[in-house]
């Protein structure tokens, strides 16, 4: 099992989540987060006085799928996150350990 | 006086009550999160002192007797001798005018923003409505610099110029912020409080004919005016100097238009109040930015906007006052053919607010800093304000 962890733009998320549907995928955590990488910030004029926003709002998604899975789930973030454009996020992959669904306790892959 | 007119001082006298929360919407959506309460607090607490010391002794020393040159008496000392008899005029006027000495002080908060100790302020308040307001009130109206044959129709000497300057003097004697300035953290909030202040604006300025008559129309249509144009040229320079026109400069140049026209209300008609919002919107979003050149900490721009804005609007009543319009006995500015004499009385008026308002509140500041201390501790800034001073929390799980 691998937990595939995604940095995107706020206004993808809708097409990821839709994409990552698409092949499989059954669940998906989100959290709405700031960071820099190549990109940087940008900056802001308010009454005439720069202020430099050095980390931008970006989406973060955490899903965990089978070692089979992890292909098309990287290849369908990939397709529908990106823009083109500098700043369109990075995605990782970690293995898991141990999984358990709280409810009936099962764990390992039937967790998913 | 007839019921109409009651009504109507009435009314405005609300309607400037409900300045307060714009103001510290306006003040508090332009803090940063973590002192967001206590700049609503700042606010907030004017309302809760200056209604009741102005009953005990500020009225009194404020306005009777009326022909008293510095300061008045303890005549009207907890209101005594006024009732309710006849027409309740008067009770209706000195209830409108507190609502003005509340928010005077409260204007000064956003010099004093994410630093000051809240019991310093706490004190500084009452002081300064007793040693600085109230006698530059006197003086203005019906005092000295009003025999004189100066003229401010709705306080933009007593009130505007008078708050702005003491904000510089407070922040010189509280110094600068350990944390850099940050953007607002909230312009919606901004926005809301921005609209809330030009509606009850309408109470102050048009109020302040203390009739429901001619005058107060045009007082009127000048703050509906002076505002729109003051935050279309404000806008405009914003979007040819910056490249984007912003909320901020759009709520900046609307505030700046009504500090503006506020002095001149009643006395300016035509194309006097679109002239004196494009031009006071124009000179302050510059005015904004000379405190990074002289190097002091005015949080939200009170010089910047309410003294530069206010002491333009008060000169400009040189050129602009119209008499003849309003049928009025005040002097005619230099566009409708008097002389320099109504713009040298403006000039020595604000003069002496100038000076009085600036040493007073040094001195406040100096001996609170000496005594209580004014400002909180290093932790407390960088940790923020509203837990430290008061407990609370502002937006719950979000930062």
């Amino acid at each position: 099992m691998k937990l595939i962890t995604a940095i995107v733009k706020p206004f993808k998320l809708d097409d990821v989540k839709d994409a990552l549907k698409a092949v499989g995928v059954q669940g998906i955590t989100v959290s709405e987060v700031r960071g820099f990488g190549r990109q940087g910030g940008h900056s802001e004029t308010y009454r005439g006085a720069e202020y430099k926003i050095d980390f931008v709002p970006k989406v973060r998604l955490e899903l965990v799928v089978e070692d089979s899975g992890v292909d098309a789930a990287i290849a369908a973030i990939k397709a529908s996150a990106n823009t083109g454009k500098i700043g369109d996020g990075k995605i990782w992959v970690s293995t898991v350990e141990r999984l358990v669904r709280i409810r009936t306790g099962e764990e390992g892959p039937d967790a998913i | 006086m007839d019921s109409g007119n009651m009504a109507w001082v009435l009314i405005s006298a609300a309607l400037v009550l409900f300045m307060i929360p714009g103001l510290a919407f306006f003040y508090g959506g332009m803090d940063r999160s973590r002192n967001v309460l206590n700049m609503l607090m700042m606010n907030f607490y004017c309302v809760l002192i200056i209604p009741i010391l102005w009953v005990v002794i500020g009225y009194s020393l404020a306005q009777t007797p009326f022909d008293n040159s510095f300061i008045g008496g303890f005549d009207s000392f907890f209101l005594k001798d006024i009732t309710a008899a006849g027409d309740g005029m008067s009770l209706a006027t000195i209830a409108f005018l507190g609502m003005f000495a509340a928010i005077t002080p409260a204007l000064i908060s956003g010099a004093v923003a994410d630093r000051m100790k809240f019991s310093a302020w706490a004190i500084f308040v009452p002081i300064w409505f007793l040693l600085v307001y109230v006698p530059i009130f006197k003086w203005v109206y019906g005092g000295w610099l009003g025999q004189r044959g100066s003229i401010d129709f709705a306080g933009g000497t007593a009130i505007h110029v008078n708050a702005g300057i003491a904000a510089l003097a407070a922040v010189m004697v509280l110094g600068k912020r350990r944390t850099a300035p940050s953007p607002p953290h909230s312009m919606p909030l901004v926005m809301i409080g921005t609209g809330i202040l030009w509606f009850g604006w309408f109470g102050f300025n048009a109020g302040s004919a203390l009739a429901a008559n001619g005058q107060a129309a045009q007082a009127f249509m000048n703050t509906f005016l002076a505002g729109a144009a003051g935050g279309l040229v404000w806008i405009l320079i914003e979007w040819l100097r910056d490249g984007h026109p912003t909320n901020l400069g759009a709520a900046s140049g609307i505030v700046a238009g009504l500090v503006a026209i506020t002095p001149g209300a009643g006395y300016v008609s035509g194309p006097a109040p679109i002239l004196i919002g494009l031009i006071a919107g124009a000179i302050c979003c510059y005015a904004v930015r000379l405190k990074n050149k002289f190097g002091y900490d005015d949080a939200l721009d009170v010089v910047g906007v309410h003294f530069v804005g206010g002491l333009v609007g008060s000169l400009l009543i040189g050129f602009f006052a119209n008499p003849t319009f309003f049928e009025g006995s005040f002097d005619e500015g230099i566009f409708y053919g008097g002389g320099a004499g109504l713009l040298i009385e403006q000039a020595i008026a604000n003069g002496a607010a100038i000076v009085w308002s600036f040493v007073l509140t040094y001195g406040i500041m100096v001996v609170l800093k000496k005594t209580i201390g004014v400002r909180v501790s290093p932790e407390t800034e960088s940790t923020g304000l509203d837990l430290a001073e008061h407990g609370e929390t502002a937006y719950h799980g979000a930062q």
